[in-house]
C-alpha cells in the first residue's frame, strides 16, 4: 500500500524497519526531521533500540563506533558540517570494518554557510572508505537503507555505507512511497551477529590497535580490495531485494534511461536524475545514466553503459577545488580513458541549491554540441 | 589486592612509566569484568602494537578525544545486550581527556551514561614529546614553553578537572595517585558501585617528561601529595572529601627531583609555595 509521506518520516520508518539496537543523533538542517521522527517512533516504542542524542556530530559518529565495535546494530543520520565535523571518526570506522549505516542528507559545505542542496559534503567524504549509495526518491532511499545494511554486514564486505539523499529535495517533500512489510524485511535482514567485533569480558579482544608500516599498509589495502569487491554484494541485494519486494533500481550499481541508441549520455546523481529523465523524454538525443553507488566506483557498468555514445554530459552538484572540475568529472573520464572515443564534458550546477530545471538540462545538451573534448563550465544563472 | 594483573607484561612504555603503574592498579581494582575505551595516548600505543596486545580485557582504541563518546556507545549497546554488570571505562591522558576530549567527556557526564571515566595524568603530551597541555602545571618547562631568558614554563594554572566534573552533577568525582594504591582502589571499587557517570583523575609521573630518575616515579608522586601540588581527595555527590591528610611538604623538595623546575628561582620557588598553600586552604581550610 502506498502512503503519501515526507521524505524524512520515509527514511526514519525504513530505520525502525531494519530494528537498530543503538541510535544515535545530533540535529542539523535539513536532517533533522528524520531525527525528530526517529525519536518520536521510540518514544512511542514502535523501535526498541537505545536512543543517544549527543553533543556534537563527532560524538555522534564516535557513539555508533563505539556500538558497532560492542556488537550491535547501529545507525546515525548527519548532513553537511556535521558531516565534516565526523570526518576523522569515518576513516576510523571504515578502518575498524564496522558494518555502520548512516543516513547523509546532501547539503552544501560552509563558507558562506548555506542549507541548501548540493554534494559537497559527501562526496568530500569519498576518501574515507565508506560506501556511498546516491537516492533519487524517498522511495528509494527506504529500499536502500534496507539493503544498506544487508551489503554492510555482509561477511565479505564489513565496510559502513552512506544512504545518500538531497537535502529539501527528498526529506522535505511529499511523496507517494511503499513502506514494505516487517515480516519480509525480517526475512531478508536477519538480526546482526558479530564475528569480528565485539566487547565480551569472557572472549576478550583488543579492536583499534596500533599499527607499524607493514600491518599498517596490508590492512589498509584489504580495505581497498574489499571495497572494490563490494560490487558484487551491492548487486546482489540488490537483486535479491527487488526479488522479495518488486523494486529495482537500475543493475543495482548504475540507473539507464533510455540510454540505448542515443548519441548523447547524461551522467548523474541524486534527485537530479529526476529533471534529467523528464529532459531525456523531450529530447530524441540524450539518455540518463544515473550513478547510484559512487564508492565503489562503477568503472566497468559505466564503460558498458557508455561504449556506443559520441558525447557524455557529467552534471554534478560538487566541485573538487582545484581541479576545476566536479569529482565525477575525472572519474568518469578516467574510466573511459582506454575508450578514447567519448567526447566528455564536464558541467557544474545546482550548488548551494541553485536551481537547475529541465530546460537547463536540455539546454546543457544543445550546447554540448559545440564544445569540445574535456571542456568543462558552470551552470550560471 | 588481586594478583594476576590484566594487563600483560613485555608492553613498551618507558622504565618508571607512572601511567603503566596507573594502568595496572585500575585493573587490579575493577577485575576481568570490564571493557577498556582508550584514548590515543602513550598507554594505548605501547600496549597494542599490532597483532600484539597487553590487555586481557576488551579494550578498544579509536580516536584521541572519542575516548568517552565511544564508551558511552559501547555501554548503551552492552545494555541493550543485557550486559549491565560489565564495567565500561573511559580511559585516556590529560591531553586526550582534559584538553582535546573534553567535549566528549562533557556529554557523557551530562548525558549520565553508567561509565566511570580515568585520567591518568602525566601533566603534558609526553606521547609526542612532552607538549604542553592544560593539565601542565604552572612555570613547569615543556617543548613548548620552554624556560628561557624571559620566560619561566608555562604560565597558566592547572586545569581543575575535578570542578568540572562536579558541574556536571556527577554523583562521584575523585582524585588518586599512583603513590598511594590502596586509596586508588578503594575509590575505583566504591565508583563501581554507584550507576551512572563516575570521574577519577590520577596523578601518574613521567619520568621522561618531568626529566627524574626512573626509579624515582612512585617517590616524586608520593611528595606531590604531601607537597599538596596534588590532593587526594572525593566528591560524592557534592560533598567534598580529603582522603589523605598531606604532611605539608615543602614544593621545594617536590620540584628539585625534576628538571622541569630547575630554572625557578629561590624567589619563584617562595611564590609557587605561596600560592599552592592558597589554593590548597581555599580547597580544603588549612
Amino acid at each position: 500500500m502506498k502512503q503519501i509521506l515526507e521524505g524524512s518520516r520515509a527514511a526514519a520508518e525504513a530505520v525502525v524497519l531494519c530494528r537498530p539496537t543503538l541510535t544515535v543523533a545530533y540535529p542539523i538542517t535539513p536532517q533533522t526531521h528524520i531525527v525528530e521522527d526517529l525519536a518520536k517512533f521510540i518514544a512511542d516504542g514502535k523501535l526498541d533500540a537505545k536512543h543517544m542524542e549527543v553533543e556534537s556530530e563527532f560524538s555522534a559518529m564516535s557513539a555508533v563506533v563505539g556500538g558497532s565495535a560492542a556488537g550491535v546494530r547501529t545507525f546515525t543520520a548527519t548532513s553537511s558540517q556535521g558531516l565534516a565535523l565526523m570526518n576523522e571518526v569515518l576513516f576510523a570506522a571504515s578502518g575498524m570494518r564496522l558494518p555502520i549505516v548512516m543516513q547523509v542528507v546532501n547539503r552544501a559545505l560552509s563558507a558562506p554557510i548555506n542549507i541548501w542542496n548540493d554534494w559537497q559534503d559527501s562526496i568530500s567524504a569519498r576518501d574515507s572508505g565508506w560506501l556511498q549509495i546516491y537516492c533519487e526518491t524517498a522511495q528509494e532511499v527506504v529500499d536502500t537503507t534496507i539493503q544498506a545494511y544487508k551489503i554492510a554486514e555482509d561477511k565479505n564486505v564489513l565496510i559502513p555505507v552512506m544512504v545518500c539523499m538531497d537535502g529539501f529535495f527528498i526529506t522535505h517533500t511529499l511523496e507517494p512511497v511503499e513502506l514494505p512489510d516487517q515480516k519480509k524485511v525480517d526475512r531478508f535482514l536477519p538480526p546482526y551477529k558479530p564475528t569480528h567485533a565485539f566487547l565480551d569480558p569472557k572472549k576478550p579482544m583488543t579492536q583499534g590497535p596500533f599499527a607499524f608500516p607493514k600491518p599498517y599498509m596490508e590492512l589498509r589495502k584489504q580495505l581497498s580490495d574489499a571495497i572494490d569487491n563490494s560490487d558484487k554484494v551491492i548487486k546482489k541485494a540488490h537483486d535479491d531485494y527487488a526479488k522479495s519486494f518488486g523494486r529495482k533500481y537500475g543493475n543495482g550499481l548504475i540507473d539507464e534511461y533510455k540510454n540505448k541508441g542515443k548519441k548523447t549520455a547524461i551522467i548523474t546523481m541524486g534527485t537530479l536524475a529526476g529533471t534529467v529523465r523528464e529532459a531525456v523524454d523531450a529530447h530524441d538525443d540524450i539518455g540518463l545514466v544515473r550513478i547510484r553507488s559512487y564508492r565503489p566506483f562503477p568503472k566497468e557498468d559505466l564503460r558498458k553503459a557508455l561504449k556506443n555514445v559520441e558525447t557524455v554530459i557529467i552534471l554534478e552538484k560538487n566541485i573538487a577545488l582545484g581541479t576545476g572540475a566536479g569529482a565525477l568529472f575525472d572519474e568518469v573520464r578516467s574510466a573511459l580513458y582506454n575508450e578514447g572515443k567519448q567526447k566528455v564534458l564536464g558541467v557544474v550546477c545546482g550548488i548551494g541549491g541553485s536551481e537547475v530545471t529541465v530546460d537547463d538540462v536540455k539546454k546543457i545538451a544543445d550546447d554540448s554540441k559545440k564544445k569540445k573534448n574535456g571542456d568543462i563550465w558552470w551552470l550560471m544563472k | 589486592m588481586k594478583k594476576d594483573d590484566l594487563i600483560a607484561p613485555g608492553h613498551r612504555t618507558c622504565a618508571g612509566c607512572g601511567p603503566a603503574i596507573a594502568t595496572r592498579m585500575m585493573l587490579r581494582a575493577t577485575g576481568k569484568n570490564v571493557v577498556i575505551c582508550h584514548s590515543t595516548g602513550c598507554m594505548e600505543v605501547t600496549t597494542t602494537q599490532y597483532p600484539l596486545t597487553s590487555w586481557k580485557v576488551p579494550w578498544i582504541h579509536v580516536l584521541f578525544e572519542n575516548a568517552c563518546s565511544v564508551a558511552a556507545g559501547v555501554r548503551e549497546a552492552l545494555d541493550a545486550q543485557g550486559k549491565e554488570d560489565v564495567t565500561v571505562i573511559a580511559f585516556g591522558g590529560d591531553g586526550g581527556m582534559a584538553d582535546i576530549g573534553i567535549r566528549a567527556m562533557s556529554g557523557l557526564m551530562e548525558r549520565g551514561h553508567n561509565v566511570l571515566i580515568v585520567i591518568y595524568d602525566n601533566e603534558a603530551y609526553m606521547n609526542t614529546g612532552i607538549q604542553r597541555s592544560g593539565s601542565t602545571p604552572w612555570h613547569a618547562a615543556t617543548t613548548t614553553t620552554p624556560a628561557g631568558k624571559i620566560s619561566k614554563g608555562k604560565e597558566q594554572w592547572k586545569k581543575d578537572m575535578v570542578a568540572i566534573a562536579v558541574a556536571h552533577h556527577v554523583p562521584y568525582a575523585a582524585t588518586a595517585s599512583i603513590a598511594f594504591p590502596f586509596d586508588l582502589e578503594k575509590k575505583i571499587k566504591k565508583a563501581l558501585e554507584i550507576k551512572g557517570p563516575k570521574f577519577l583523575h590520577i596523578h601518574a609521573p613521567c619520568p621522561i617528561g618531568w626529566y627524574f630518575s626512573s626509579e624515582k616515579t612512585v617517590e616524586v608522586a608520593k611528595l606531590a601529595v604531601d607537597s599538596k601540588m596534588w590532593a587526594l581527595y572525593e566528591v560524592e555527590n557534592g560533598e567534598k572529601k580529603l582522603t589523605y591528610k598531606p604532611k605539608g611538604t615543602p614544593v621545594a623538595d617536590y620540584m628539585k627531583l625534576q628538571k622541569r623546575f630547575r630554572h625557578l628561582s629561590e624567589e619563584d620557588i617562595k611564590e609557587y609555595q605561596k600560592r599552592v598553600d592558597e589554593s590548597f586552604g581555599k580547597m580544603f581550610g588549612k
